[in-house]
């Protein structure tokens, strides 16, 4: 499954840099989601996967039982999950009013329409 | 009043380095020490020996004199102030350099004198000319002090210390070194660009846009000296070998002759002024780099007689720019009537600028035959004396006869007599020269001896007299001096010969120097307009393409690529496998994705298919926030950006081929790093630290969570702070009227102001 989730993890990035790297806003901002997944998961992959085996201590012990899945990357992740959020939401937002203010969802007309004003 | 008051500090410091003067004229030496990186071996320590000693003096000495000056000549001007701190400013960081004995802590002092007078040359800031001649004087000294900082770093690795009396001690194993000469050519660049030495020296005629009181202190008797002064303190280090005599020797004859040629075709008194200090500052480094005892003693006798006359000299040309509103001298004429203690003055100090007995002036120029004499080549080295020397007579005579004896031209005010407190100054500084001529042997005594044994560290004992007896350097003064006179009477003739041989223009480096700084700002222009175009994927590209070959390089070459392993994989379920092929498609959909509903579309799978990988694989708690987060996402994009147009492709073919293979790549690197880390894991001890402290000191069952809110709490109210921040930008970005609407409703802003 590793294999398979580094070439998921590669496609992503890929996929992710080629979108930034548009010059349509909505593009863009899909781009940054996608590099975001690509390194969420990879903090995960990294950190060495188990399956189904969740960090919880079962009432009555004192420990996890082995094997169990690190808990540590998940909670770096699950912070980066929220901090994602709030960018992206920022995100999106952004665009709607650069939109509106603009006309055009093309970065180069960004300059344009600002010295404009 | 304010400036007799302000003068007393430097009047001070003047008495308390006296003080100084019979112990180290016993030949004792006092030393300070502050720590400062003991562990670079750098300390704030100073170091008082002949040769310091006698700079101090001159320093606060001339300064005192220099600020009641200053608080006259600028008594109109609002920025006094400013004159009074960056005096006082530049005099405290001269101090440090002459008293440093650590080589760092020298370097700082010599950088921040180069600070100080570049606000001091722009001090009338309001003129074009005053900043460009400031910048120009800075980047000058700047850069030689660039080089000079690299030679320290080199002699104190090579010396083993940064201690200057330390260094004595290794000068033969650093003379030795074979980087001695990048050390020698590196310190005398510094020594050079300070003390104006050609190609250089265009920085310090340039330094004329200062007040004149600043041009006496620091472009005359001081700042300038500063270069000389490192010379003389690196002599018993650098001195002695043939590269030291042949590039101090080279430098330092070729600028006293040449400047005082220069100088001579002046019609500025200040300008006159300048070129003859170019021309002393040059005979000062010549007589280090012959470097006997006796070239020494001429350098230590004339140094001193250089700082008083010129220093005098020029508080005489500040007073006559300030009485009659000009400095050029076929203008003026006629002052000795009515400035008459100004002429006085200015008698004193030529005098001692032409070597008129018994002025001490007359001693230097003796001392200094007497060492060229000596030399192996005497004809050659005594010729360039006598004819610098030559020179600087006639502009001597020039200096008194052009503005007090001359019929005086049309002149923009009618002079008068200055007060005190400006014909002080060249007063005291002429009797201070007279004096030391008159009582040669008890200055000899207790300022020069100390300072030559300073400077050789091998101490000796000298006799110093005004009178020598009929010999040869006698001689060689009286033809100077007739030389010097017969050259002014004919200068006027001479002139336009001299125009029409346009030397100054080959020998003027200042045009050089201005292509080399347009250049420069070409260069920076066309350097930011590549790199910083605003274009946001273009930065993109650069970085990624940067790191993609940088990595890609790394793991090619170091590393190997078999060692990945692929058997410890864990095995794909059916179900993984599905996922993982409706994740690839969703990505590849999204890439082409031509409509807004289907780009979101995509964007959903992925994100919940990353979501059901975290719940596969034990993080249920990964799982719920991505479903959740993902699901707001939609909404919010769905909502936000309904009313745009189909997403359109902006960039040509080539353009997107070319982001594709550099995007590709970057992925194929990804993707092989973490399989790389994958196969060489190294096993986590803080696995096993959370699950054993969670119970007991977290008290909660789900590791993950007590990571969060308890072992890493203070991150997660952080991750809050920004996620509140972020919802302020939202709702503001909401909120906030289009230009539209502020049009149509002007309240709407206020409504907002309101919140």
């Amino acid at each position: 499954m590793e294999v398979l989730l580094a070439i998921l993890i590669g496609s992503l990035y890929a996929a992710g840099l080629y979108m930034v790297m548009r010059r349509s806003l909505v593009k863009m901002i899909i781009g940054l989601a996608f590099l975001s997944y690509a390194v969420n998961l990879t903090i995960f992959t990294v950190g060495q996967i188990t399956r189904g085996k969740p960090p919880l201590i079962p009432e009555g012990q004192a420990l996890p039982t082995e094997p169990f899945a690190d808990p540590l990357p998940q909670a770096l992740v699950l912070t980066a999950i929220v901090i994602g959020f709030g960018l992206q939401a920022f995100a999106i937002v952004l665009i709607k009013r650069t939109y509106q203010s603009v006309g055009s969802d093309d970065i180069d007309q960004l300059e344009k329409a600002a010295s404009h004003d | 009043m304010r400036k007799w008051l302000i003068a007393l500090l430097p009047l001070a410091l003047t008495f308390y380095f006296a003080s100084f003067i019979p112990a180290i004229a016993g030949g004792e030496t006092s030393t300070a020490t502050i720590e400062w990186i003991p562990s670079l071996d750098i300390q704030l320590s100073f170091y008082i020996d002949g040769l310091s000693l006698l700079m101090a003096l001159i320093i606060s000495g001339i300064g005192t004199l220099i600020i009641i000056y200053g608080g006259e000549y600028l008594a109109k001007d609002e920025r006094l102030p400013h004159f009074y701190i960056l005096t006082l400013l530049f005099m405290s960081a001269m101090l440090g350099v002459v008293l440093a004995r650590n080589l760092i802590a020298l370097f700082i002092f010599w950088e921040l004198t180069s600070i100080t007078s570049f606000l001091l040359i722009g001090f009338k800031h309001e003129y074009e000319k005053a900043r460009k001649a400031a910048l120009q004087a800075l980047l000058v000294t700047g850069s030689g002090g660039l080089a000079l900082l690299a030679g320290l770093v080199l002699l104190g690795l090579v010396g083993g210390s940064f201690d200057i009396p330390t260094l004595f001690q290794e000068a033969k194993s650093i003379q030795k070194d074979s980087l001695y000469l990048p050390i020698l050519v590196l310190v005398l660049a510094g020594a050079f660009t300070k003390s104006a030495q050609m190609p250089f020296h265009f920085w310090l005629p340039g330094a004329m846009e200062a007040p004149t009181p600043v041009s006496a202190y620091l472009h005359s008797a001081t700042m300038v000296k500063a270069g000389v002064y490192l010379l003389a303190r690196f002599t018993p280090i650098l001195g002695g070998t043939p590269e030291w005599h042949t590039l101090v020797i080279g430098f330092g004859s070729a600028t006293m002759l040449l400047a005082a040629y220069i100088a001579l075709q002046q019609t500025d008194l200040k300008r006159i002024l300048a070129f003859s200090t170019v021309s002393a500052l040059g005979t000062l480094v010549f007589l280090l780099g012959v470097g006997t005892p006796l070239a020494i003693k001429g350098a230590v006798i004339f140094l001193v007689s250089h700082s008083l006359y010129k220093g005098g000299l020029f508080l005489v040309a500040g007073s006559i720019d300030h009485e009659t509103g000009t400095r050029d001298v076929n203008l003026l004429g006629n002052l000795r009537q009515s400035m008459p203690f100004t002429f006085v003055g200015a008698i004193l100090a030529t005098g001692s600028m032409a070597g008129i007995p018994p002025l001490v002036g007359f001693i230097a120029k003796e001392v200094v035959y007497e060492a060229t004499l000596e030399e192996s080549a005497a004809l050659l080295l005594t010729g360039v004396a006598v004819l610098t020397n030559m020179l600087t007579v006639a502009a001597a005579v020039l200096l008194v006869i052009r503005p007090f004896i001359n019929k005086a031209g049309e002149l923009p005010k009618s002079p008068h007599e200055t007060p005190l407190s400006m014909w002080l100054g060249p007063i005291l500084l002429g009797i201070l020269g007279l004096a030391a001529g008159v009582f040669a042997p008890a200055f000899g005594a207790n300022f020069v001896e100390a300072a030559i044994n300073g400077i050789t560290q091998k101490p000796k004992t000298l006799h110093l007299a005004l009178w020598h007896g009929w010999n040869t350097m006698l001689m060689l003064s009286m033809i100077t001096v007739a030389g010097g006179v017969i050259i002014y009477i004919v200068l006027e003739n001479l002139l336009p010969l001299m125009h029409r041989l346009r030397f100054n223009d080959v020998l003027s480096p200042a045009t050089a120097y201005q292509k080399m700084l347009d250049g420069l700002l070409k260069v920076a222009d066309a350097q930011t307009r590549l790199l910083q175009h605003g274009y946001l994927r273009r930065y993109v590209l650069v970085i990624v393409i940067s790191t993609a070959s940088l990595v890609g390089y790394t793991l090619v070459t170091l590393t190997d690529l078999a060692s990945i392993q692929f058997e410890a994989s864990t095995s794909v379920r059916v179900y993984e496998g599905l996922l993982f092929f409706l994740i690839m498609v969703a990505i590849g959909v999204g890439i082409r994705a031509k409509s807004r509903i289907a780009a979101v579309a995509t964007l959903g799978v992925v994100g919940n298919g990353v979501a059901l990988i975290f719940l596969f694989y034990g993080a249920p708690d990964l799982a719920m926030t991505q479903f959740a987060v993902e699901t707001l996402t939609v909404l919010l994009f769905v909502l936000a950006v309904y009313r745009l147009p189909l997403i359109k492709e902006y960039s040509g073919k080539r353009v997107r081929i070319r982001d594709g293979l550099v995007a590709a790549s970057f992925g194929i690197i990804m993707t092989a790093l973490i399989l790389m880390v994958i196969s060489s894991a190294l096993p986590s001890n803080l696995t096993n630290f959370f699950a054993e402290y969670s119970l007991p000191k977290g008290k909660g069952r789900n590791i993950v969570n007590v990571i969060l809110v308890d072992f890493r709490g203070f991150d997660t109210l952080a991750e809050i702070t920004v996620l509140a921040v972020a919802a302020l930008g939202v709702y503001a970005l909401l909120k906030w009227p289009t230009n539209d609407e502020k049009h149509a409703n002007p309240t709407a802003t206020q409504e907002l102001d309101q919140l």
